[in-house]
């Protein structure tokens, strides 16, 4: 890479990576637990996706029943710690509050919710459930992700015998390798796995079901699975020079900021992030925060269209992100290491399926941004060759296919849930997702 | 211009703010800080029998993170001799003339030691006397403070020890540990009080420690009962103000006492009939500088009312306080609520359903489509009217202003009281006669 930009001091880093969200002191929880209204048939419960009952866990705090508080949550959501910290809250709980109504601040639930795991997690994590006999059944799960973890949480309790297969060496799937350090730290996503390796689970890292142990195999092995494998790193953009030094996708840069030192991470003075969704954004602000001068976004739409939380876009805004919004690169240019992206200017033409204004290249309108770092984050997809190696399983608009309602696929042996049946959410959808799994997936054992 | 002076039994003050008898009175130092502040008088931290206090005298109960709702104290009296006070109550008087200095006196039962420490208050120039009989713990196994409160002939007899040498106006500070308050008030008038203060502090525990099993605060392992004041005791300190205020055989002025924070506390107390308000916990949670929104507030009200002194005011709520019996019974009001300011929270619903009359609905949204994507889940909480008893408790649960309101229904019947009915229906009253006067006038027990 060209002109790697200078390491931060430690202070600069302290600062650049210190949370969004900082704890409450217990003094401000209490306050905060007590403005609560304890709403009847809370709408904060409702939109949350694994219906956390979200005012009594937050009474709780009120009384100084913490353990009580932890159990409430977690009864509902196994990724609890995670969710407090990384949930898009304005759009799920916060947004429905119904301080909102009332022209006042929600209730910060986020907050509430991590300073009652951050308590849990301090107690050495005790168990809080009783798992119920074991009933001589196996299931297995393929990744080790928000969703795997959750359906595996549920089915231990239950009293299946259940094992997790991980491709990579961590567990915790994107929790652990993807969600941006400002947010939560990686351990926190390992402090969940652990919890959930206490009810029982076995977790099998670096087995790449498909490579390692066959989907036959572990179609033998097992009474049931459950697919939780999200999705694969990104798609190539199909322009010419991606292969220059310098140019990475977003997750391998992303993943190297969460699991790496941070000061073993090389960024550019000048980079360039293309697309505009929530994981674009984390790469910029990312890249940014280690100490590149210049981050500019380039998006082939308008700020309309642009995929990114709101809330999202605001936090690159004010981390000094520029962008580039009606931009598509045609090329990338370079002497074997990245100097420049060549662009093209677009405008918006007729709505497309979703209802979104397709964008068009305005013909002559070629321009050159020089950057030192380019990282790509055009979307994701699901994994299409090891799933079209399931017998049965099909798959339609980049997600694999499975009922609303039980979450089995078209393979009845196998279920599914998490950014491989959304196409990509959020963590709480998945941590929602695997639960119900394992809700059906006892049901299909037992009443078969 | 508005003239907030005052005149309680014959102690003047330029505003009718007082220091209760209490810490914040301990010193010249403080109450010369204190009238430097603004305040109208005070009352001398209470002096006369030696004591010896212990550690940990305070405890406060938080409520949802709001500090100090109620105050619990065990100290006792003045620690200082009673020279030092008295001097002391000479020099400030001296510095600060237009001021009320009041000596608050507690000595023991003998008349006297009363006699003497009376005489020598006179001579230091204080501008009146303030009993106290009311401090309810440590002074009262000695026979002294509300022992003396609560024992009405205690009471009129030691208010005449005094009065009978004293030169200067006496008030008499009594305890609210007592199940009707007119009795000591009559007492303290036979004995020839000038004036009467109310309430002193209200016998509390105020916890126990769950880990421990001690009483909070604990002294070494110990604790007790103690004297709460602060806001919460504000209702029961109106209460027995007005009652003290009512009572046609005492008819005395009023020095009010307990929970008031704030001029609109004070207000409140002046129109149930008091000359005058002291204060004790809100100046000791933020200091002496409270008193000038006191000042600021109460002058502000007087103006925007157009009052110019608070004679003009002083006890005009009183004849609207009256008794169960004379109550319109037919006066009808049920709740209503505003669906563009409700918020959702349910929380009259459940209050209604589960503890009250089963009388709200929650019917499900109006239908219309709503920017807002959670709206097509919310559920409108909708009063019942015809089953609606009109008792309040979803107006009082509601967190909305103005949100809920008891909307007064016309039933073009003229007014009936109870006492009324009771000389209308045959005696004994029966269910079965009371229920047809309800019929007819539209009200349906459910
Ligand atoms: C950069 C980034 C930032 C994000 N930030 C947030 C955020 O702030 N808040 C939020 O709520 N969401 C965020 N998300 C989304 C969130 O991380 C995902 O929605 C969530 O992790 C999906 O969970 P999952 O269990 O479906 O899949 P994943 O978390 O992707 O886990 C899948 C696991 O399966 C394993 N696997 C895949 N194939 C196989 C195989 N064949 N054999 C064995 N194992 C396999 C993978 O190694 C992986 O560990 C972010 C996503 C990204 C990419
Ligand atoms: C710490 C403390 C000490 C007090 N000491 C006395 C006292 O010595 N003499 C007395 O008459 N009242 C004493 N009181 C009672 C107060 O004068 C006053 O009646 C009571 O606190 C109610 O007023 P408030 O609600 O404004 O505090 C004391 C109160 C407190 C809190």
């Amino acid at each position: 890479m060209n002109n790697i930009a200078s390491k931060l001091s430690n202070e600069e880093y302290e600062a650049n990576f210190a949370e969004l969200h900082p704890p409450f002191t217990s003094a401000a929880a209490t306050v905060e637990a007590n403005r609560c209204l304890y709403c009847f048939d809370s709408p904060c419960m409702k939109a949350c996706p694994t219906h956390i009952d979200i005012s009594t866990f937050i009474k709780k705090i009120t009384t100084g029943n913490m353990k009580g508080s932890a159990k409430t949550i977690l009864s509902s959501n196994w990724i609890a710690l995670t969710c407090a910290k990384a949930c898009p809250v304005n759009v799920l709980c916060e947004g429905a509050c119904v301080y909102n109504a009332k022209g006042e601040e929600p209730i910060q639930i986020g907050r509430l919710q991590r300073y009652v795991m951050d308590w849990y997690v301090e107690k050495g994590m005790p168990q809080l459930f009783t798992p119920a006999p074991k009933n001589g059944k196996s299931v297995g799960i393929i990744g080790a992700g928000p969703s795997g973890l959750a359906c595996a949480a549920e089915l231990a309790l239950m009293g299946y015998e259940v094992v997790i297969y991980e491709a990579k060496h961590i567990a915790g799937g994107l929790d652990t390798h993807g969600i941006a350090p400002y947010k939560m730290k990686q351990q926190d996503s390992l402090n969940e796995v652990k919890m959930v390796e206490k009810l029982g689970v076995t977790i099998k890292t670096g087995v790449r079901v498909g490579e390692t142990i066959s989907v036959e195999d572990l179609t033998k092995k097992h009474d049931a699975i459950f697919l939780g494998v999200g999705l694969k790193t990104p798609t190539r953009l199909g322009i010419p020079g991606e292969e220059l030094n310098g140019v990475y996708d977003a997750l391998t840069f992303i993943e190297k900021v969460t699991t790496r030192k941070w000061n073993s991470v090389d960024v550019g003075k000048r980079v360039a992030v293309i697309g505009a969704g929530n994981t674009a954004i984390d790469a910029a602000t990312e890249a940014k925060r280690l100490g590149a001068e210049k981050v500019c976004m380039l998006y082939r739409r308008s700020e309309k269209e642009m995929p990114a939380y709101k809330f999202e876009f605001e936090l690159a805004k004010k981390d000094g992100i520029e962008f580039q919004f009606l931009t598509a690169p045609k090329r990338i240019l370079g002497n074997g290491k990245v100097e420049a992206v060549e662009c093209l200017k677009m405008e918006l033409g007729e709505k497309d399926s979703e209802g979104r204004r397709k964008p068009k290249p305005i013909p002559g309108s070629e321009f050159q941004i020089p950057v030192d770092m380019l990282i790509k984050s055009a979307g994701q997809n699901i994994e299409e060759t090891f799933l079209s190696g399931i017998p049965g399983l099909k798959t339609a608009g980049g997600v694999v296919v499975v009922n609303s309602e039980t979450l089995q696929t078209t393979n009845v042996k196998f279920f599914a849930g998490g950014d491989c049946i959304n196409g990509g959410k959020e963590v709480v959808n998945a941590a929602a997702d695997g639960k119900k799994a394992a809700g059906n997936i006892d049901r299909w054992l037992f009443v078969k | 211009m508005v003239d907030l002076s005052t005149n309680c039994g014959g102690i003047k003050s330029p505003n009718p703010f007082w220091l209760a008898s209490a810490p914040p009175t301990n010193s010249a130092y403080q109450v010369c800080k204190a009238f430097e502040a603004g305040w109208g008088g005070a009352v001398w931290k209470t002096i006369g029998a030696p004591v010896m206090n212990v550690v940990n005298r305070y405890a406060a109960i938080d409520y949802n993170g709001q500090k100090i709702v109620g105050l619990n104290n065990i100290e006792l009296i003045s620690d200082r001799s009673i020279e030092i006070n008295l001097k002391e109550i000479s020099e400030t008087k001296k510095l600060w003339p237009d001021r009320a200095v009041v000596a608050s006196l507690m000595v023991e039962s003998d008349r006297q030691i009363w006699h003497d420490i009376v005489k020598r208050t006179v001579d230091s120039g204080a501008d009146g006397i303030e009993l106290n009989y009311g401090c309810p713990h440590g002074m009262s196994e000695r026979g002294m403070g509300s022992a003396v409160g609560q024992v009405p002939e205690y009471c009129s007899m030691i208010t005449e020890w005094v009065t009978e040498v004293s030169t200067i106006p006496v008030i008499v500070k009594l305890t609210p540990n007592i199940t009707d308050i007119r009795y000591p008030g009559r007492a303290a008038k036979k004995g020839g009080a000038d004036a009467i203060s109310l309430i002193n502090t209200i016998n509390t525990i105020m916890g126990v420690n769950l880990d421990t099993f001690e009483i909070e605060p604990s002294r070494g392992g110990k604790g007790g009962h103690g004297g709460y004041a602060g806001p919460a005791v504000k209702p029961i300190a109106l209460h027995m103000v007005s009652e003290i205020a009512r009572d046609p055989e005492i008819n005395l002025p009023i020095s009010a006492i307990g929970g008031i924070s704030t001029w609109r506390d004070a207000l409140e107390f002046i129109l149930l009939g008091s000359s005058n308000v002291q204060v004790c916990t809100a100046a000791m949670h933020y200091g002496f500088r409270i008193v000038e929104d006191m000042i600021d507030g109460l002058t502000n009200w007087m103006e925007e009312k157009g009052f110019t002194s608070l004679d003009q005011i002083r006890g005009k709520a009183l004849p609207n306080i009256t008794s169960f019996g004379e109550m319109d019974l037919l006066y009808k009001a049920v709740a209503h609520i505003d669906e563009k300011k409700c918020i959702q929270c349910n929380l009259c619903y459940i209050a209604c359903e589960d503890t009250a009359h089963q009388c709200i609905d929650l019917l499900p949204g109006d239908g219309q489509p709503k920017a807002d994507p959670y709206a097509a889940e919310k559920k409108q909480p909708t009063v019942r009217e015809a089953d609606c008893v009109g008792c309040r408790l979803c107006y009082i649960v509601c967190p909305v202003e103005n949100c809920i309101t008891m909307v007064r229904k016309e039933n073009g019947g003229k007014p009936k009281t109870w006492n009324e009915l009771v000389k209308e229906l045959p005696q004994p009253m029966s269910l079965e006669d009371l229920r047809k006067f309800q019929h007819e006038h539209g009200i349906e027990i459910h």
